[in-house]
């Protein structure tokens, strides 16, 4: 299949439609197709956020998925509801400074990401998310790395944010071949 | 020979729909003449209720359009968001304006819309054949109180004026009455105040006419004018309930 | 994420897209009520609007927002307003009356579940309400239905122009997935926006306020008090509506001449359907999908098209069969017709649609 569907899970305020968002932006500036969906949980803070990304060759069906090419779970909540959604041979990337539990599946491939400690281990500790979105991004290449930076330039961290970036380029970049 | 009076361009040359003895003429005409007086038939755009004046439009000589049933104060906010330098008013009912359209009036009040709303106070609904308005007088038989409004079963009448004149975008709210020739001359004093206050932009305007509805009241004419005094204007005292200030003049 | 110039891509949010379209639609004037989910819609519009010289109020209620419309309509103005199913409930009152006194609006519902008060996920439940006109008396609203952001952008902006020409609200038929999902789309140009003292010769019919007093007034108005005389104008109305059914049928349809099943899905719904059909397809079950763009008038002429091998026509909704009575009278007594349904804000999977679709197909061909 020429589409890539990923899923970002995991607690309002851990970053996880910034991902969802970045990783769409960066599939438009590389002239694919994509889709955008977010699902959120009933609160507006603190709660469960999800959300799902098609990028695609051809125009993309359904914006919705039953499987997921690759789970990015921040949290141990979203292991143990979506592990199951990861079509076998894909893709699995664990938070592994919150969520302590193994995978239970052994027809994917896993990677334990410990996030919040490389962003520590930076000094920049808000940007595990970026820690994250890098490993997805060097696991999946579902875009490139780059494009991914210029995303973080144009669209993501604009304005007062911008002086994140250098910051947030080294925590992506941590996983960068 | 000089004429002493003239029929006003403002009102079409036409039998119009309502009772005889019915106030709703004076009403017609005190708005247009004055319309007319100020040279400004040409910009003014009214809008219409439902209820005895559904077809007020038939009367005035403006450009005017229908409204649903309370909405009146909704369509010519939609109407003076058109058209900010024109002349824009409501003519409304008690049943229309006082009970389903009373969300429509008190937002509109409340934003200080600029338009001028012309309320017609005579305590039954008329169109509808004499059921009990909001405005309707404790004790005052109707289709729906046939024994009388009670105060333990409808609560108290509404005295609108005094309730919009509690919210600061109504700057101008005057109750008058169109029940003898001294009233009726201060009621077009009213209608002209009020329209000269809405092109200043100052905010919202109101002028609640005090009037009759001998058919559904079942009187004679010149009965319903006395009742209205003896009735209606102790529990609606006539008056202005809200003025301008000098800024909200020149803002 | 603020608006960019026309021709380039840009990612936008579905409710955001929407709002984008209006304005460059050139519809000028926005009336809303706040409703999930499809608030953002006013907030976008209280930001933009007053700063691209057109005007946005927000109502009191959503009865208040339709008067409002239609006041701004009668006086000439582009006008679009937005809400969600029980808020287009309340806006029935204003439909029918807009209908009647042939004021132009583009009308958006981003629909959600019901009844009652429902839910706040997606929901397409209102295909009565949209299509068989929720308020009182005969009239009729062209409703679009469209499957992407794109496709949206591309209908309001078009919805403007048709409801001036047809003098008639025009309805936008959206659900709750595509109000929040994002998709890159390009911008089309800014329409200008109409001055208020150009709107007299635009529009000869529009209050306006007359100007020089030997002119002609005018009123806009639905009551009619003579039976006959009203009924000669709701036949005026009919016939302008027997000429909508002809012009403004839009479909799009894949693979129907030679299809083992045939789908009927509109919205979101026709997407999953169209993966679904890819799904089949591996295991050797051909289906095709009629996909109505217009749902009033609704695409009967397109059943017609479906070929000899089809066994079964499957309407794919989220609602308990609103469609499928649209389906039965395009497709007449020729084929089964069978529901796929969910509803309540549930989305089926274009996994579960192709096993629902293969079982009733395997039942068709015993």
């Amino acid at each position: 299949m020429s589409a890539q569907k990923l899923f970002f899970a995991g607690s309002g305020g851990q970053g996880i439609i910034l991902m969802g968002q970045m990783v769409t932006y960066a599939a438009m500036f590389e002239n694919k197709q994509t889709t955008y969906y977010p699902s959120y949980g009933p609160e507006m803070r603190g709660g469960t956020a999800n959300c799902t990304v098609i990028v695609s060759d051809r125009e993309v069906s359904s914006p919705l998925i039953y499987e997921a090419d690759c789970l990015i779970a921040m949290n141990l909540p979203s292991l143990i509801k979506f592990e199951s959604l990861v079509k076998p041979g894909g893709v699995m990337l664990l938070n592994s400074s919150i969520i302590t539990q193994k995978a239970t599946r052994d027809d994917i491939r896993v990677f334990y990401v410990p996030t919040i400690d490389i962003a520590r281990e930076l000094g920049s500790p808000r940007s595990a998310n970026m820690v994250m979105l890098g490993a997805a991004v060097r696991a999946t290449e579902v875009v490139k790395q780059e494009t991914i930076e210029r995303v973080m330039r144009e669209k993501a961290f604009t304005g007062k944010k911008a002086e994140t970036i250098p910051a947030n380029i080294k925590a992506f970049e941590y996983f960068k071949i | 020979m000089k004429p002493v009076f003239t029929y006003t361009k403002g009102m079409v040359r036409t039998d119009t729909s309502y009772c005889p003895g019915c106030t709703h003429g004076i009403a017609h005409r005190l708005i247009t003449e004055t319309l007319e007086e100020m040279g400004m038939l040409g910009k003014a755009i009214g809008v219409a209720p439902i209820g005895c004046a559904v077809q007020a439009h038939k009367f005035m000589n403006v450009d005017m359009c229908e409204s649903a049933h309370g909405r009146a104060p909704a369509v010519a906010s939609g109407v003076r968001r058109v058209h900010p330098d024109k002349i824009v008013f409501t003519y409304q009912g008690d049943g229309d304006l006082a009970s389903i359209g009373t969300a429509e009036i008190v937002h509109a009040a409340a934003r200080g819309e600029k338009f001028t709303t012309f309320f017609i106070n005579n305590c039954i609904y008329g169109m509808t054949g004499g059921q009990m308005a909001p405005t309707t007088l404790l004790g005052q038989r109707s289709t729906t109180s046939q024994d009388g409004r009670k105060k333990e079963q409808a609560g108290s009448p509404i005295r609108v004026s005094e309730m919009l004149a509690t919210l600061e975008g109504a700057v101008y709210i005057e109750r008058v009455s169109l029940a003898s020739p001294a009233h009726i001359r201060n009621a077009k004093k009213a209608v002209r105040r009020a329209f000269e206050i809405q092109q200043t932009g100052a905010g919202f305007t109101f002028v609640e006419f005090l009037s009759t509805c001998p058919t559904n009241w079942g009187v004679t004419p010149p009965d319903a004018m006395k009742w209205l005094i003896d009735n209606m204007l102790p529990y609606y005292p006539l008056g202005v309930y809200r003025e301008p200030t000098s800024e909200e003049v020149a803002s | 994420m603020s608006a960019q110039s026309a021709n380039e891509k840009v990612l936008l949010k579905g409710n955001e897209a929407f709002a984008e379209a209006a304005i460059r639609g050139g519809l000028r004037f926005y009336f809303g009520y706040p409703i999930t989910p499809q608030s953002e819609i006013p907030e976008y519009m209280s930001r933009e609007l007053p700063r691209r010289g057109g005007v946005f109020l927000q109502a009191e209620s959503e009865l208040g927002a339709i008067n409002m419309a239609y006041g701004a309509g009668a006086a000439g103005g582009a006008v679009f307003i937005s809400s969600s199913s029980p808020g287009i409930a309340l806006m029935q009152e204003g439909m029918s009356f807009l209908c009647s006194a042939e004021v132009p609006l583009v009308a958006l519902n981003v629909s959600r579940g019901g009844p009652g008060i429902g839910g706040i996920q997606p929901g397409q439940a209102d295909y009565f309400q949209v299509t068989r006109g929720g308020g009182n008396g005969d009239y009729k609203i062209p409703v679009f239905a469209p499957a992407s952001i794109q496709e949206a952008i591309d209908l309001i902006y078009e919805a403007a122009e048709l409801a001036e020409t047809w003098r008639n609200p025009i309805m936008i038929f959206s659900d709750g997935i595509m109000g929040q999902m994002m998709e890159p789309v390009t911008l089309p140009e800014q329409r200008p926006f109409t001055e208020s003292d150009k709107i007299r010769s635009a529009k000869p019919w529009a209050i306006t306020g007359y100007g020089d007093d030997d002119a002609q007034k005018n009123v806009v108005k639905s009551l009619r008090m003579q039976p006959d005389e009203l009924e000669a104008h709701v036949e005026k109305l009919f016939a302008k509506y027997a000429r909508a059914e002809k012009e403004l049928a839009r479909v799009e349809t894949i693979g129907i001449e030679d299809a083992d099943v045939v789908f009927v899905a509109f919205g979101t719904v026709a997407r999953i359907t169209r993966e679904a059909i890819d799904i089949l397809a591996e295991r050797g079950i051909k289906a095709g999908l009629i996909r109505p763009i217009s749902l009033w008038p609704f695409p009967y002429d397109e059943f017609d098209k479906i070929g000899a091998r089809t066994r079964v026509v499957i309407s794919a909704e989220l609602s308990m069969g609103q469609m499928l009575e649209d389906v039965k009278i395009g497709v007449g007594k020729r084929l089964p017709t069978r529901l796929i349904h969910r509803t309540g804000g549930m989305i089926p999977t274009s996994l579960e649609l192709a096993d629902s679709a293969e079982k009733i197909y395997k039942e068709a061909i015993q």
